[in-house]
Order: C-alpha cells, then structure tokens, then sequence
C-alpha cells in the first residue's frame, strides 16, 4: 500500500480562503495559490480546495483559481463544491486539477459517477459524502439524504467513484477524533481508498485514523498555518507513522 | 530543448507543460503528428481509459508519429496511462491494442486498495512518486520497482513511468529533469 496521507482542505469563496462559523460569517484568510505552496513546502501529500460558496456565477472563478494553483503547485489537488455535470469536472480537470469531488450532485443523480469514471478515469473522481449518525446528508449537511452512508458509499465505488471522502458531521470542528466507527465501517465496505475527515485536534487523532482510512483530511486543526502541518508530521512520525520524505 | 506534450484528449496535460516550464524547457501541447516526431523529447501523458486514448492518438496521426520517433531512438517519455499505451496490449475496456513501443501487457491491478493512489517508494533510487493507477505493466522490459509493481520500464528511446514525475514534488522536478537534460 502507498504510504498514509495527510491532506490539507482549504475552503475556498471568491477566489480567496475563507473561513467561518456561518456563511454569513466569512472572513478573508488569504490566497488560495500562496497557502497552497506553502502546506506543499510543509510537506502535504496533496490539497483539497472546497468551493464553498458554489454558485453558478463562480464557477469562472474557480477555474481560474485551478489555473493559478496548478501553475504553482507540484503536487496532487482536487477540487470539490458544486460540481454537478461532466462539463464542470472536465473544466476543473483542463485547467489542471487532478481529482474532482462530487457530493449533492451524485446523490441527485448516481449516475453522474459512472459517467464521470468513463470520461475521466475512477482516479479522477472522489465521491464526498457527509454523514450523521451513519445517515447520508446533502447540501453541505442541511438536507437528509435517505441513504446509509456505508451502502451509499459501496454503490459509490460500484458506479465508478476511485476514492471516498468521508466526513462525519458529528464529529466535525469537535476536534474530538474522527468518528472512527464510521470510517471503519465504510473503509471495510470498499475498496477504493478512503479519506476520513472531520473531527482532528491531535496528531494521536490522524494516527488512529489513519489506522482504518487511507489518508486524513486535515482543516481546522491547522489553522490556515502551514507551521502547523510541519509539526504535526514530526509528532506523527513519533507515532510511528510512516509519512514521505518529502525533501 | 523543445518538448511536445502530446495532446490528444486524454490526461492533464498542462500540469506536464507547466513542470517542464518550470525546468527551462521550451514545452508545448500539441496534437500535430510533425512536431511529435521532431520534438528533441515528446512526453505522452495520460489518465483516463485505454480505449478512448488510443482513439485519440490514432484520430491524430500521433500513434504513427510516436513510432516513428521511437523507432529511430530519439526520446519520449511516457507517464502512467503513457506508459500501459506503450506495451502491446492492455486488458483494461475489454482489451485494446497498444503502440507496442515495449514488449508487454498492462493488467488490472490485483492487490491492495484500487485505484491505488498515494506516495509510494520506487527502488533502486528509494525516493517517493505519486501514483494513482487502478492497471500495471507487466513488461520485460521494466527497470524499476514500487511495492513489487512496474515503476519504470524502458526501451530504445523509449522511457515509461507509472507514476506522475509532475505530480511529485521534488522528488518528481529532479526525475524530469533528468529526462531534459540531453544525455
């Protein structure tokens, strides 16, 4: 198996990262394109940016900060929020993106994920799914799906989806640990590498996840501070886990 | 040194160009049969399925141009799907006929999580490249190693990797760069 991966998620409106209690509450944090570069030289596997805002009208916008990003930056992104047909993945992946997650849309519409694997490649494409109480939610968590998250994401990986990107709203912004019963539960239900985020305060968090998912998200535990990232791997490797060199 | 990306439908491209820029190359992306065959180093890129990229290089010319090229030495790299294109069959699609630029097949992959993505050590050399493959080479011609899995492989003129130099941090700008440097 590749090596464990830490990968930082940046939330993305505008253009710009930001960050917020509320959308209403955003505040300005800096440059997606500079952040970015930094949690690379930090030593991050790869990065997801999360367009959070995800209108119609910022879709330009986006692609434009893939651009920027890809131009710079010299490890794997992927690109997720309100990416609802072949046509925006495609735009995403052509201006340098690597992956393309997809959420809402894919509960909408199932077959969105095949079409996206066939056009794309299944390594293109990373099902986002959120969850409560092991119950899918939609629309950034504020609707019920209907779906166990465990079969949703089995039927995920049978439509075409390469990876899972797995978040538990219980456990999110707790900085608790992640829900790790969750993450078990889908991890040995597929077998596409999944990504479990949601919930990190400590480096023993990543660790334990790391343990049953193939990478962790990492958000507000680092803080918009690449330092952060630094450190964290330096006590992760203490614990024994195996990170690159990424000199 | 001018170096042609092949463009062809297939893969990311500009992530290759912009590495390649970032090194001082004169990289273009480019779908014209002539250049790729001029070119002093023409990359084959690629992610994607098989079929549909071997469509799109035989809709361009691009699959007769690599050929030739190969066949008379002159450098060309292949990066992941670039690479399973250069054997001569691949069972991903059903089975679709490859460029036969080295012996070989590529086969799904069978163990471990698939696709297989993430940093890997490659060996001899023990640094660490970003893969995100679901099929592998199985070729005589391979030279190197990742988890017991075809890492690189070569033949005359021809370079195959299966894992994304341009992807790879620094690692990955120092393999690239040795591809550049004229030999």
């Amino acid at each position: 198996m590749p090596l464990p991966r830490l990968i930082p998620c940046l939330d993305v409106a505008g253009g710009r990262v930001v960050k917020g209690v509320r959308f209403q509450e955003l505040r300005d944090v800096g440059d997606p394109v500079e952040l970015g570069e930094a949690y690379s030289e930090a030593g991050a596997d790869e990065l997801v940016f999360l367009d959070i805002a995800a209108t119609v009208e910022e879709r330009e916008t986006l692609v434009y900060l893939v651009r920027r990003v890809a131009a710079r930056l010299a490890i794997p992104f992927t690109v997720g929020g309100g990416v609802r047909s072949i046509v925006d993945a495609e735009a995403l992946l052509e201006a340098g993106a690597d992956k393309v997650a997809v959420n809402s849309a894919a509960l909408a519409q199932p077959e969105l994920l095949t079409a996206l694997a066939e056009r794309l490649g299944s390594q293109a494409v990373v099902l986002a799914i959120d969850a409560t109480g092991g119950e899918v939610r939609s629309h950034a968590g504020s609707r019920v799906a209907g779906r166990r998250a465990s079969e949703w994401a089995r039927e995920g990986e049978a439509r075409g989806a390469g990876e899972i990107l797995l978040t538990s709203i219980d456990a999110d912004g707790t900085r608790d640990g992640y829900d790790l019963s969750l993450t078990r539960d889908v991890a040995s239900l597929v077998s596409v590498p999944v990504i479990a985020s949601g919930g990190a305060g400590s480096a023993a968090h990543v660790a334990a996840a790391l343990e049953v998912a193939q990478a962790a998200l990492l958000a507000s535990i680092l803080h918009e501070n690449p330092a952060r990232l630094a450190e964290l791997r330096t006590e992760l490797r203490g614990l024994g886990v195996p990170l690159r060199d990424a000199a | 040194m001018r170096v042609a990306v092949c463009e062809y439908g297939a893969g990311n491209v500009r992530s290759v160009l912009v590495a390649c820029e970032r090194l001082g190359a004169d990289a273009r992306a480019t779908g014209d049969p002539d250049e790729v065959a001029r070119a002093d180093l023409a990359i084959l890129p690629g992610v994607g399925s098989a079929r549909s990229a071997m469509q799109g290089l035989a809709a361009r010319g691009l699959d007769d141009a690599l050929r030739e090229r190969v066949a008379v030495g002159r450098p060309t790299l292949g990066i992941c799907l670039g690479l399973q294109l250069a054997l001569e069959w691949s069972d991903e699609d059903g089975g679709v006929r490859g460029l036969a630029l080295l012996n070989g097949r590529a086969a799904r992959l069978q163990q471990g999580r698939v696709p297989r993505i993430g940093w890997a050590r490659v060996e001899p050399g023990g640094e660490e490249f970003y893969f995100a493959h679901s099929f592998v080479a199985d070729t005589p011609a391979a030279t190197a190693t990742s988890e017991g899995i075809v890492a690189i492989a070569e033949g005359d003129g021809f370079l195959g990797v299966q894992f994304h130099p341009e992807k790879s941090g620094r690692a990955g700008a120092r393999f690239l760069e040795r591809c550049l440097s004229p030999a």
